[in-house]
């Protein structure tokens, strides 16, 4: 019959309605800023700069290389190289940039830098509230706010940074053995060679 | 003669003179609306309610708004540019004062009038709409009547003329799609 | 004491009235501005909370929580969102007013003006409580029907003189609906004026003010009252372009219509216009068809009666807000199909049932055969109007 169908909906629209203030289920809306869902695993927005150790500029992996400003699309990193170096995380004595900017307005958030990067010191970050009243300056960070800890990023990639940590420990680890190798060999070496000259005396060690 | 009353006359003639004399068609409608509203206004400042709520009803909510499509419909709405006054202006000029002549006799003529020598008799205050209804319904049932039948018949043949229209458009439009 | 309260307004404009700082010259117009900008301002303020109270209750009947964040200006109190209409009054005061370089700049500023005002005049002849009537008009019916037509027309221009094929478009078929839902209209109206014997709004509610028993005469509780109102609400909602009716403005056709072209403070009078259209329909509505100022109960008549006149515009403007949240939008053949293919047969029939209910003598039978008189042309004109279309599940070629 005409009007049928009104009635029906007009019903379900009634239950919807009531439902909702009963039910607390059926609002799925997430108030933003005092309500907030834990951001996925592999979200990401802007890339950022880790650092090892305390200090952060002091323990930037960042070795100044710029692949990333290369290869970066839009290119909005700009990399300025140092003239003098720092040890590096395995104590290698390596350049550090001068200035790292990121113009976060630029960037696509494509992730091409943390692809190239050989020294896993660009990865992306999860922080979205970055909205600023000056959009040029205020968009722009700096390696002062770009630096966030090998802590921070174990904190919002996990597994990722769990992977990255045992590749850079195995690395250390296999360099660290290098050189001990290196410096035994050497070591024995020396031996030999002040072994060999004169054959007769045996050392005293 | 009171302030309300020279208000409403000027709005009135005003927008009869627009109406006749502005180059835009819409705006020719729009001012003749104003010269409506403005009788619609006299009317009810004589106390003539239903009169006055009429002709708002009718003039203002159905036949301006039947003009307006008309212009919309046919022309379009750009303003011609050619000065739109008539060849036969004499004959206009005739039949206006003829119009305006023959009311002011009947006018002039009427038992109103000349009766009205003493203090005016409040005429308006005892014609309520009911006895509109009354009257219309026992004394001039017949007019009434006729005219409701006029209605109807322009009625049935605006419908007639618009379905022979679809008819003879069917077969087109069939082939069109 | 109820007495008192239930005259309360009366009471306050005569006391202010009664003051001696106002020159006798002044006190006609005195009066005139105590009984119109208290109403005014009331439903200006109605029409703010009640567009926060669709946001809501549209927002939970589709299980979202609406609006709920913005209250009073400068502090963090929330009031549950009820500050939004401030905001957006503020926002409209602010935002620029962009003339299109196209437009007819007169009419164009005409148009809200030649809005707002007939809505206002609608308002001066709804009863509000006993003795609240601004202007007891012999043919009050007639007046708010004169003022409603004449808003048709500053649709027009509106839509015209904004020179944008949308707001023309919008403006045609705001015109076409408003004419063709005046005519069922105007026509369930009759059937109350037939039966009250009067156009007057304050004798309408009169008639309707006796009970038997606890029971009130309203004419809904009568067979062609009930059919009166369901038309008069159907129409009403057509003629206030309110969804489903709302094809003049159809954001997913004509983004907003007649009123596309307008901006700032004058877009927000076309809204007040709308929202204002419809409380003054829905006032008719309870005048014409609830009691009025009338209580539902005879032993809550001790309650003020402008207090009843307010709880019963409320429920018509939830009814209209649920509805809204219910129905889409129609298709304009199907718009004009109901109208004159069903509201209007409907309605005629209406007005003979209700000669009928007139002229047979109370009882049961009286019942019977007017209900029957109006059931059994709804039914079949349901069924012809379906022409035997059978609605069947729908099944997509693509998809799956």
């Amino acid at each position: 019959m005409l009007g049928e169908g009104i009635i029906k909906g007009l019903a379900e629209t009634a239950r919807n309605f009531v439902g909702s203030y009963v039910e607390a289920d059926r609002l799925t809306t997430v108030q933003y800023p005092e309500e907030r869902l834990p951001t996925k695993e592999a979200a990401r927005n802007f890339p950022f700069l880790v650092f090892d150790g305390n200090d952060a500029q002091a323990g930037l992996r960042c070795v100044a290389c710029q692949i990333c400003e290369k290869e970066c699309p839009p290119q909005c990193i700009y990399i300025e190289k140092s003239k003098d170096k720092k040890p590096d995380y395995v104590g290698k004595p390596q350049f550090y940039p001068k200035i790292f900017d990121i113009d976060i307005s630029v960037c696509m958030s494509c992730q091409i830098c943390v692809e190239v990067c050989p020294f896993e010191a660009i990865k992306m970050d999860t922080e979205f509230e970055l909205s600023h009243t000056d959009r040029f300056d205020g968009l722009l960070f700096d390696k002062h706010q770009l630096a966030k800890s090998n802590e921070y990023y174990q904190k919002i990639h996990p597994a990722e940074a769990a992977e990255v940590d045992a590749r850079l420990a195995a690395e250390k680890a296999k360099v660290e053995a290098k050189t001990k190798a290196d410096a035994e060999a050497k070591a024995k070496a020396a031996a030999a060679k002040t072994a060999a000259p004169p054959p007769a005396p045996v050392p005293s060690t | 003669m009171t302030f309300t009353f020279v208000i409403l006359g000027v709005v009135t003639l005003a927008g009869a003179m627009a109406a006749m004399s502005l180059r835009n068609l819409v705006h020719c409608a729009l001012c003749l609306v104003a010269a409506f509203g403005g009788l619609a206004g006299l009317f009810l400042q004589l106390d003539a309610q239903f009169v006055g709520l009429a002709q708002i009803l009718v003039y203002i909510g159905a036949v301006a708004i039947l003009i307006v499509f008309a212009i919309l419909l046919t022309r379009g709405s750009e303003s011609p540019q050619q000065p739109i006054v008539a060849g036969r202006w004499l004959m206009g000029v005739a039949v206006a004062a003829l119009t305006f002549g023959s009311l002011m006799v009947s006018i002039v003529t009427s038992t109103l009038i000349s009766s009205a020598n003493g203090p005016k008799p409040n005429v308006a205050a005892d014609i309520s709409v009911k006895k509109i209804g009354a009257k219309l319904m026992t004394e001039y049932v017949l007019p009434l009547e006729v005219v409701a039948l006029l209605l109807t018949a322009a009625l049935i043949g605006a419908v007639i003329i618009a379905m022979e229209e679809q008819a003879r458009l069917a077969p087109e439009g069939s082939q069109s799609h | 004491m109820t007495d008192v309260l239930d005259q309360i307004f009366i009471l306050l404009k005569h006391w202010v009235l009664g003051w001696p700082c106002w020159p006798d010259s002044l006190r006609p117009i005195l009066s005139v501005l105590l009984s119109i900008v208290p109403l005014m301002l009331v439903f200006a303020l109605l029409f703010g909370i009640a567009t926060v109270v669709e946001r809501k209750a549209i927002g939970r009947i589709q299980n979202r929580y609406g609006p709920n964040r913005v209250g009073l200006p400068f502090t963090d109190i929330r009031l549950a969102g009820f500050g939004q209409f401030i905001a957006d009054g503020i926002k409209a005061l602010t935002k620029e007013d962009i003339v299109p370089r196209a437009a007819d700049k007169v009419v164009h500023f005409l148009a809200p003006v030649a809005l707002i005002v007939p809505v206002f005049l609608a308002y001066s002849v709804l009863p509000y409580g006993r003795n609240m009537t601004p202007i007891d008009m012999d043919a009050g019916v007639l007046f708010f029907f004169a003022a409603g037509a004449a808003t048709e027309l500053s649709v027009f221009m509106a839509g015209w003189a904004s020179r944008n094929k949308y707001s023309l478009l919008g403006a045609m078929r705001a015109i076409a609906q408003m004419i063709s839902y005046e005519v069922p209209l105007i026509i369930s109206t009759i059937t109350v004026v037939m039966m009250v014997g009067s156009l007057s709004t304050v004798k309408i509610v009169e008639a309707q003010a006796d009970y038997s028993g606890q029971l009130p005469h309203w004419h809904v509780f009568t067979p062609w009252g009930l059919a009166g109102f369901i038309l008069f609400m159907i129409a009403a909602m057509a003629e206030s372009n309110r969804s489903p009716f709302d094809l003049p403005e159809g954001e997913s056709e004509i983004v907003a219509g007649y009123f596309i072209e307008y901006s700032g403070f004058k877009f927000a009078l076309f809204f007040l216009a709308e929202y204002l259209g419809m409380f003054a329909v829905s006032g008719l509505a309870v005048t014409l068809f609830l009691g009025g100022w009338t209580a539902p109960l005879a032993f809550l008549s001790w309650l003020p009666s402008w207090l009843w006149f307010f709880a019963k515009l409320l429920a018509l403007i939830s009814l209209f807000i649920w509805v809204r949240g219910t129905v889409p939008r129609l298709r304009m053949d199907q718009l004009m199909n109901f109208a004159w293919k069903f509201m209007l047969p409907m309605a005629l029939i209406n007005i003979a049932a209700a000669g009928l209910w007139f002229f047979l003598p109370a009882g049961f039978d009286r019942w019977a055969v007017c209900s029957a008189m109006l059931i059994v042309p709804y039914v079949l004109l349901g069924r012809g109007l379906m022409g035997g279309k059978l609605f069947t599940k729908r099944t997509y070629r693509y998809a799956e």
